[in-house]
This record gives structure tokens, C-alpha cells and sequence, in this order.
């Protein structure tokens, strides 16, 4: 490995401004070296400053602290030897496949025979010869992306970032186009030097990284990186290779328990209503908590094994087990989903019973739902508007978290029956129908 | 298509902006106050133009086609030109943004016809040949009626551009004048070339209109076939009145297969998101320019220029030799001496309102005004309802079967687009002949030529709906008046809104050539805002002009923001199918 990094990222933090003029943290004290021949993948879910992260390095957004250095120079405005290839494709729908390719070069302004020779030896290169006149409509998704690909390394990069490229992709192409990748990679055939990959697929990241960063949400951050030095091309059924799997899983859910697990809300009367709820609807609740108690778990799931049986991946999986182990359905923890005493009740129950075993846990352990009812039940008339609390949650989050905040505390109210909402109003009551 | 032209068409009914909105009014009543004190002054030279002869022969009607159709062509580049760069304006640069897109809200409301009058004399006194100006007037007045819609397209599409391929811009380093046309203005392309086509189907009905005006004792009458009918009517001609229709007829006819069938076809390319199953519009036109040599010839040497323009700006920053950051600091002063720019004009416009109109207007004729707006407003109302009433059942039915809705759906947007002014001397001869009563008989011919958009809307929310929500209806037997409480009204909900905001939109502007009508040298009148102000552009007095469009522009505005807005919300959030 060389001493100089192709890219350094140094103590880098990112916020947003909020409506009401307050910071929203949304990446904090990142640090990164990339060197030249290494992949490294940047892990995580949904919110967990990844994304932000790559834009940082793209040069599309601005740190608010710290800087990203490449090869040296600090990053400002996209640089030049840095290209991305985006998760949903990206490419501009009236222009064909060669003119798409094309496009980077005509922006740098070289001599046209130039551009067509590099055009032509970049869709040569990632299998799209015979696609030239083609519109991406004409395309399917795996086609598209590889015009993504060609698109970027084009025009010669150093780094290749790369954001959840796949995952927009169906499995069986998905796994073609990261196999053609890794073999041009290894045969050393692309132009780049370092690759990042953000990926929410841990398999994805172990077979095709060097050097994984896992990260964590609330602000953004690197939880811890690890190193993975099986060598290519790497087999998912190597026990090495499932170790490392189930170890980042653990990694993942270890830093999850204890921190969002419920508390019993009534010691702390209006307090707690400021975290962020995850928008998951009882259905996908009671699916997992019926899957985790029947065979072959019976009650705890090693959470790779489940999330292959149900075929979700970490982004799907984890806010609904997060979800369970805050409504004390469920434990997470060392990769496991244990269910409690109350999740094997629920689990076991029909209807009815289900929704008075869903109310309790929802009342005891949410603390913007007893919030909801207490308010409710407090005033003569029972309705309060949705507006008062969306005004309460904004204190601790965003305008769109708040949304969706109290759409989750919707749907978990309408299903268990402790409080009703018109969304004609906007008002929440105590009329249920029943 | 129908969810393109919704989702722009009226996006503006989203924000409000009641602060800026009444800056707006003040602005464009104001410009107008202005342009009729201008010309004032001016119209005792011009008296003495005479019209160009014309001629009721049908042999010259082909050329006087042609010459309205050059004048719709001329219109449509200089709309084009102000989309592009008014909407790009408001879309950069927020601060602008405030008060023009409320500006181009409230010019959306202003009455054209009524102020076509003052455009005429302001034009010909501005250009020495008569003619030109006048050309230039007729020219203005198809401006307005087109350029606002398409302006408010344009900025939507331009404020939802996808935020990755703008990222993939910026990372590939297109350049903003690469990215402007590269990227912005294809992705506009779909709904402006839509609002195009809508604009001008309105246009039409102004451009017969406009050619042929008289101010006072100033009458201008520019070749063409609004000017033919014109005369036709003068002279008490029928036959020449049919010749004028069915020439018009086909003037459209060609128009539509030859430029937009081709456009919408073409501009199909550029949708970003693709719904399955929709087929790419059919027109032989298109195919047959895309198979011929000299077309694509043109297309090659078109981009070819389109890429030239972006060799020639200047490159990226970050492709510069020596990499020197050339960022221009940003200028503050701009924070404070925008707003007193606006208010300065805010405050002009507001004295040179104060000067025309209540310097010299009595309260009583306030109050005159008042009520023939009310009784105008009454007319309209009424003839939407009426209009609802038979062509939301007969647009439902027909949307539902596909097969009929091929047919039909051409042709209400034909009839859309056929200005109805020309078939007024028809109904007008028949008040006459059987001597009708105006005030009731002449209402009909507002709605004339808009009542086709709620038919054509309606039908294209009826062929939205899923059939799989038509089945399931069948299949729990709902029937009868239930089906259409529960099914069908609400299905086409949103459509019908839409449709009726754009006819009642129309219906409005319509009531200045309908209300006051003639047949030779007969006058029909009925009491209402349109006769009032048609009866001052004739006698060309500019202070009663004016008192009639502020009216006019005050209803429509106030109709729009307390009624149409509101439920157009509504229909949208509760009956939106996604």
C-alpha cells in the first residue's frame, strides 16, 4: 500500500439548517484514507449520513467542518478525477447511450475524433457494443446502469464513488453486473485507482470490499471499520466469508440495543416524545413477530438467517426489529431478535387480543402515544389538532421527521384503538367507529 | 399526457402568495393605466388611417389565412423567447421569484380583449409604418393570451428537475449554459410543448379578435380572416361568414397534424419517467420527417449548433488550465436595492392608478360597474354550471368507452381550439331575425367555445380511472345514481376542476366580444362588464376602458382565489388517484 492516499477525508461533519434556524447534525467526525487499489465501502442504513458522505467527496456539497483532500488538494466543486455512478441511474433520457457516454468528454471540450475514440473503447469495455443508438428507455435497469458505468469512467477518474449502484437493480442482474465489475477491477482493465462503494447490503459489502466502514445514525458516524482480506473472487458460502457477515450483523445491532430501547413512559410523564419513529406499519410488526416465533426460530432469529428466509435487507429488516425492541416485543442483541414475553403473547394471540396486547406495549413504552392520549383524555371535547403536536415534535426534529413521526403514531393508534384520526380535519379524537 | 398538462398547468394554485399578489395587481394594472394615458395623446393623428382594403372574395382567403397564421407564429417565438428567460429568472434566483411568479398569476387573470384597444394605439404610435404597428399590437395581444401559462410550466419544470441528474451534471462539469440547454430545458420540454398546444388553442380566438379593432374613430383592419368576418358581418354577409369558418377550420386542422401531432410525438423522448403502457402519440407527420434526409439533415445541423454554443462558453471552472478558482464574489448590494426598486415601481404604478382612475370617477359609476360585473359574473356561473350538467355525464360516458373516446377526444380539443367568435354572427342573425331577447340569448356565446374543455377533461379522467375500480363496481352491482356519487363523480373530480377553471377562465375573457354584438348595423346588447368595456373601446375612452379591465381583473382574480383554488386543492387531495 503507498503512503500518499488518493483521498483523505479529515474530521468531516455536515449539518442543515432547520425551519427554525437551529442545526440538524447530519455527519459527524469522519475520517477516511483511500489508497490506491483498495475498495471501500461505506455501510449503513437510510439517514446514516452515507449518502451525504459521498457527496462530500463528489464535491456536490460542502463540509460544514473538517475537509476532503484529494490527492492533496482540498476538495471544492466537483473535482476533476472523481466521477459517481448514481443509484438510480442518472442518465438523461433524450440523449442515447453514446451521447450519455459522451456528455463528460463534450464538457471538457476535447477535439471530437478524441471524444468518439474514448466513447467507443468506454462502452466497448463495460459490454454495451450494439447499444449505441439505443435511448435508455429502450434499456432494462442492469443495461442502464452499465451505460452509468461507462458514462464514468469515461472520462478517466481516479476514484469511482459509488452510490447503492445495485440496488436498484433486480438480484439476478445485480450479482452480474458486481461480478463483471469485480473482474475488471482485479484485471486492473479500468482506469480507476480507488473505489467507494455505499452499499445498505452487508453481503454486497463484504464481497466486494477491501476495508468496511459501518456506520450509525443520529448524527451520521463511523461506528467502526472492518478489514476484509479474503481474497477475490470471494465465495458467500466460505464459513470466513459468513463469519464476517454475522460479525458486521452483530457490530450493527450492538450499538442499536440499550439506545432505543423502550422506557417505561409512565415515570417520565411528556418526556421522550423527541425521538423519530420509523413509518412501519403493524402488519410488517406482527409479520416479523409471527416469522421470529415459528420454526425453525421459536422465538430467536440470528438476524442474517432471517434476513435471507425473508429476503429483506438490512435497510427493510432493521427499523421493524428496532420497532419490536422498542414496543418490547423483542430484544436485539450480539445479531439476535429475541422475542419477549409480550411478543410470544402476540405472536400466539388472535385479533382481538392482539390489539389489547398491542395497546398496552404502545402506551407503556411510546412515549408520543401516551402523550396523544393523555391529551386527548384531558380535554372535555377529546380532539386535538395534528397540528399542535407536529409544532411539539418540531423542538427535536425536521418538519419531515415530525410528518412522519406522527404518521407512524397514526397508524399504531388506528390499529390498536386508543386514539382515532381525520385526515380531512387533521384532528385527532377518541370517536372510534367500533 | 392529462397528468402532465394537470401537474403544471396549475401548479401555481399550490403556494400562496397573498402579499406579493397584490404587489402583482398593482404592477400590471398600473403598466396598463400607463399604456392607455400613452396613447391617449396619440389617437387624434391616427384617425385618419384608412383600413386596407379587403375583400370578401373567397379566393383571398387562403392568403388571409396565411397572414393570421404567420401572426400565431410570430406570437409563439416571442412567447417562447419570455418563457425562457422569465421563468429562468424566477427559477435562480428566489428573491425574484417572490414577485414575479405572483405576477405572472395575476396577468393570467387580466381580461386580453379588453386591453387590445390600448396595445393597438400605444403600438402604431410607437412604429412610424401603420401597418407594422398594428401587426405589432395584434401580435402582443396573441402574446398575452399564450406566454403566462407556458412562463408558469416552464418554472415548475424547472424548480423539479431530478436531483440526481443535476448532481450528474455537476459532476461531469457541464458548464450553467450546457446544463441550461442539456439538461433544464429538455427536461421542460414535455409540458411547455403541452401548454404550447393549449395556449394556442386559446390564441386562435384572439388573433380573430385582434385583427380587426376600432378605438374611437381609429379602425385598423390587418389582412387576415378575423378581419374577413369582420366584414362579413358588416356587410351582412352569410356566405362569407361559412367560407370564413370552414377555412378556418382547415387552417387548424393542418396546424394540428403538421406541427403538434409531429411535436408531442417528438417531445416524448424527453419525458423522464415513463408510465408503462403508454404509447408514444402516433403522427405521420413525425414519421415522415424522421425518415426524410433533409429533416434530419436539419435536426444534425441544429444540434451541431447547440453544441457549438457550448465549445464557445467558457469552460468549467475546474477544466481551466491553471485550475484558478474564478468564482465571482456575489454582490450584497443587491439585498437592498431590490426592494426599493420594486417598491419604486409599486409606487408608480399605484399613482398612475390613483391618476386614471379615481381622479375622475364618480362613486355612482363604481357602483354601475360593480353590478354589471356581478351580472357578468352571474352569466358565467351559470353557463359552467349548465355546461357541467350536460358534459360531465356525456364526457363520463364516453371516457369510458375507449373506443369512442378515440373519436371524440380529437375533436373536443379541436373544438377547443376553434375560435368561437367566428360563429357568433351566426347566433347574432338569429337574435335578430327572431328578435331573441340579448340579455338571455347572447350568454350562450361565452361559453361557446370553452365549454370543451370540461368535455375533453372530463373524458380524459374517465379514461384515467383504473378498470379495475370500473369492475369492482360492477362486481359488488353498484349502479344507478350510487355509481355516480361514489364511482364515477369523484373519479373525474380533479379532471373536471381543472376543465372548469380554464372555461371559466375563458368564459370571461369572452364575455367582452360577447355581450355586445352586431349584425350589419344592428347592435345586440346584453347588460354586463363585456358590453361596458366593448362599449368604451368603441368610443375610445381610455378612463372607462381601464375602470372596466381593473374590474374584470378584480372578479377573476378574486373568483379564482376564493373559489377555483380552494376546491382545486381539494379535488386534488381528496380524489387524486396514486
Amino acid at each position: 500500500m503507498n503512503a500518499v492516499p488518493l483521498l483523505r477525508v479529515d474530521a468531516v461533519a455536515k449539518s442543515f439548517e432547520k425551519p427554525d434556524g437551529q442545526e440538524l447534525l447530519v455527519l459527524e467526525g469522519v475520517n477516511l484514507q483511500l489508497f490506491e487499489g483498495q475498495i471501500i465501502g461505506l455501510l449503513g442504513r437510510s439517514g446514516s449520513g452515507k449518502s451525504t458522505l459521498l457527496r462530500l467527496i463528489a464535491g456536490l456539497a460542502t463540509p460544514t467542518r473538517g475537509q476532503c483532500n484529494y490527492l492533496g488538494v482540498p476538495v471544492d466543486g466537483p473535482a476533476v478525477g472523481i466521477s459517481m455512478v448514481f443509484q438510480s441511474f442518472a442518465l438523461f433520457p433524450w440523449l442515447t447511450v453514446y451521447e450519455n457516454v459522451a456528455l463528460g468528454l463534450e464538457a471538457q471540450r476535447l477535439a471530437r475524433a478524441e471524444i468518439r475514440r474514448r466513447t467507443l473503447a468506454a462502452i466497448d469495455l463495460i459490454g454495451l457494443d450494439g447499444f449505441e443508438s439505443a435511448y435508455p428507455r429502450e434499456l432494462s435497469g442492469g443495461m442502464r446502469q452499465r451505460v452509468g458505468f461507462a458514462r464514468a469512467l469515461v472520462v478517466h477518474p481516479n476514484i469511482l464513488l459509488m452510490d447503492e449502484p445495485f440496488s436498484a437493480l433486480d438480484v439476478l442482474t445485480a450479482e452480474t453486473l458486481r461480478t463483471d465489475f469485480l473482474d475488471l477491477w482485479s484485471e486492473g482493465r479500468m482506469p480507476i485507482k480507488g473505489v467507494i462503494l455505499v452499499t445498505h447490503n452487508i453481503e454486497e459489502a463484504v464481497l466486494m470490499c477491501d476495508r468496511v466502514l459501518v456506520f450509525g445514525s443520529n448524527p451520521g458516524r463511523v461506528l467502526s471499520a472492518i478489514e476484509v482480506t479474503l481474497p477475490q473472487p470471494r465465495n458467500r458460502l466460505d464459513p470466513a466469508f459468513r463469519e464476517l457477515v454475522e460479525r458486521i450483523y452483530v457490530e450493527m445491532t450492538a450499538r442499536m440495543s440499550g439506545v432505543r430501547a423502550g422506557v417505561r413512559t409512565e415515570f417520565f410523564p411528556g418526556q421522550g416524545i423527541g425521538s423519530v419513529l420509523p413509518h412501519i406499519s403493524s402488519n410488517e410488526l406482527s409479520g416479523l413477530l409471527e416469522a421470529v416465533a415459528a420454526e425453525p426460530f421459536r422465538g430467536k432469529a440470528d438476524l442474517p438467517k432471517i434476513a435471507t428466509d425473508l429476503q429483506m435487507e438490512i435497510d427493510e429488516l432493521f427499523p421493524v426489529a428496532e420497532t419490536l425492541q422498542m414496543l418490547r416485543f423483542a430484544e436485539l442483541e450480539g445479531g439476535d431478535l429475541t422475542l419477549t414475553e409480550a411478543g410470544v403473547a402476540f405472536a400466539n394471540a388472535a385479533l382481538d387480543e392482539r390489539k389489547r396486547i398491542f395497546a398496552r406495549q404502545l402506551l407503556t413504552y411510546v412515549p408520543l402515544a401516551a402523550h396523544v392520549r393523555r391529551v386527548l383524555d384531558e380535554r372535555a371535547s377529546h380532539v386535538a389538532r395534528k397540528s399542535r403536536f407536529i409544532d411539539e415534535l418540531e423542538d427535536f426534529m425536521t418538519e419531515d421527521d415530525a410528518e412522519q413521526t406522527l404518521r407512524a403514531i397514526i397508524g399504531w393508534g388506528r390499529y390498536a384503538e386508543v386514539f382515532a384520526y381525520e385526515d380531512e380535519s387533521a384532528r385527532f379524537t377518541l370517536e372510534n367507529p367500533a | 399526457m392529462q397528468r402532465a398538462i394537470r401537474n403544471h398547468q396549475f401548479a401555481f394554485l399550490r403556494d400562496f402568495a397573498t402579499r406579493w399578489d397584490v404587489l402583482a395587481l398593482i404592477v400590471a394594472l398600473g403598466v396598463v393605466a400607463f399604456l392607455a394615458e400613452a396613447s391617449r395623446g396619440l389617437l387624434a393623428p391616427l384617425s385618419q388611417l384608412d383600413a386596407t382594403p379587403l375583400s370578401l372574395a373567397p379566393v383571398h382567403l387562403p392568403v388571409y389565412a396565411a397572414r393570421t397564421t404567420l401572426r400565431m407564429f410570430a406570437a409563439m417565438v416571442l412567447s417562447l423567447a419570455f418563457t425562457l428567460s422569465y421563468a429562468t429568472w424566477a427559477a435562480k434566483s428566489a428573491r425574484a421569484a417572490k414577485f414575479l411568479i405572483p405576477l405572472l398569476d395575476i396577468l393570467q387573470s387580466v381580461p386580453i380583449l379588453g386591453f387590445i384597444s390600448i396595445t393597438v394605439v400605444f403600438f402604431m404610435s410607437l412604429v412610424p409604418g401603420r401597418v407594422l404597428g398594428a401587426e405589432f399590437a395584434a401580435i402582443f395581444a396573441i402574446f398575452t393570451s399564450q406566454a403566462w401559462n407556458m412562463a408558469f410550466s416552464f418554472y415548475q419544470s424547472l424548480r423539479t428537475v431530478p436531483t440526481e441528474l443535476e448532481e450528474a451534471a455537476a459532476s461531469f462539469h457541464l458548464t450553467p449554459w450546457m446544463r441550461f440547454w442539456q439538461l433544464e430545458v429538455p427536461f421542460g420540454l414535455p409540458a411547455l410543448t403541452w401548454n404550447m398546444m393549449m395556449s394556442m388553442s386559446g390564441g386562435w380566438f384572439f388573433v380573430v379578435a385582434s385583427e380587426s379593432i376600432s378605438v374611437g374613430h381609429t379602425s385598423v383592419a390587418l389582412p387576415g380572416i378575423g378581419s374577413y368576418i369582420a366584414l362579413a358581418i358588416q356587410q351582412r354577409n352569410l356566405h362569407a361568414i361559412g367560407w370564413a369558418i370552414a377555412t378556418m377550420g382547415l387552417v387548424i386542422l393542418v396546424y394540428d397534424q403538421l406541427l403538434f401531432r409531429p411535436l408531442i410525438g417528438w417531445v416524448d423522448r424527453f419525458r423522464v419517467e415513463q408510465e408503462p403502457g403508454m404509447e408514444p402519440p402516433a403522427s405521420w407527420a413525425l414519421t415522415m420527417m424522421r425518415r426524410s434526409r433533409l429533416i434530419s439533415g436539419l435536426t444534425v445541423l441544429f444540434y451541431g449548433a447547440v453544441r457549438w454554443t457550448s465549445w464557445a462558453s467558457a469552460p468549467h471552472a475546474a477544466l481551466r488550465p491553471q485550475g484558478a478558482p474564478a468564482r465571482r464574489a456575489r454582490w450584497r448590494g443587491w439585498g437592498l436595492i431590490w426592494p426599493a426598486l420594486l417598491l419604486a415601481v409599486v409606487a408608480l404604478a399605484l399613482r398612475k392608478l390613483a391618476q386614471t382612475l379615481f381622479a375622475q370617477t364618480q362613486l355612482a359609476e363604481l357602483r354601475t360597474v360593480g353590478v354589471l360585473g356581478l351580472l357578468t359574473m352571474a352569466r358565467v356561473v351559470v353557463l359552467i354550471a349548465l355546461a357541467s350538467l350536460l358534459w360531465v355525464p356525456v364526457g363520463v360516458w364516453i371516457g369510458m368507452r375507449p373506443r369512442v373516446a378515440q373519436w371524440v377526444q380529437p375533436l373536443a380539443q379541436f373544438l377547443a381550439a376553434f375560435p368561437a367568435n367566428l360563429l357568433f354572427p351566426l347566433a347574432v342573425y338569429a337574435i335578430v331575425a327572431w328578435q331573441l331577447n340579448p340579455d338571455l340569448w347572447l350568454s350562450p356565446l361565452m361559453i361557446l367555445g370553452t365549454q370543451w374543455y370540461i368535455l375533453f377533461n372530463v373524458i380524459a379522467g374517465a379514461s384515467a380511472m383504473p378498470s379495475e375500480l370500473r369492475r369492482a363496481a360492477q362486481n359488488l352491482r353498484v349502479g344507478g345514481w350510487l355509481w355516480w356519487r361514489r364511482v364515477a363523480l369523484p373519479g373525474v373530480m380533479p379532471y373536471f376542476v381543472t376543465g372548469a377553471i380554464t372555461a371559466s377562465g375563458g368564459s370571461w375573457n369572452a364575455a367582452i366580444v360577447a355581450e355586445l354584438a352586431s349584425w350589419g348595423a344592428t347592435k345586440v346588447r346584453a347588460h354586463g362588464l363585456g358590453a361596458y368595456i366593448a362599449d368604451a373601446t368603441a368610443a375610445g375612452d381610455f378612463h372607462h376602458i381601464v375602470l372596466g379591465i381593473a374590474t374584470m381583473c378584480l372578479f377573476v382574480v378574486a373568483i379564482n382565489r376564493l373559489f377555483w383554488r380552494p376546491l382545486y386543492y381539494y379535488a386534488e387531495r381528496r380524489y387524486r388517484m396514486s
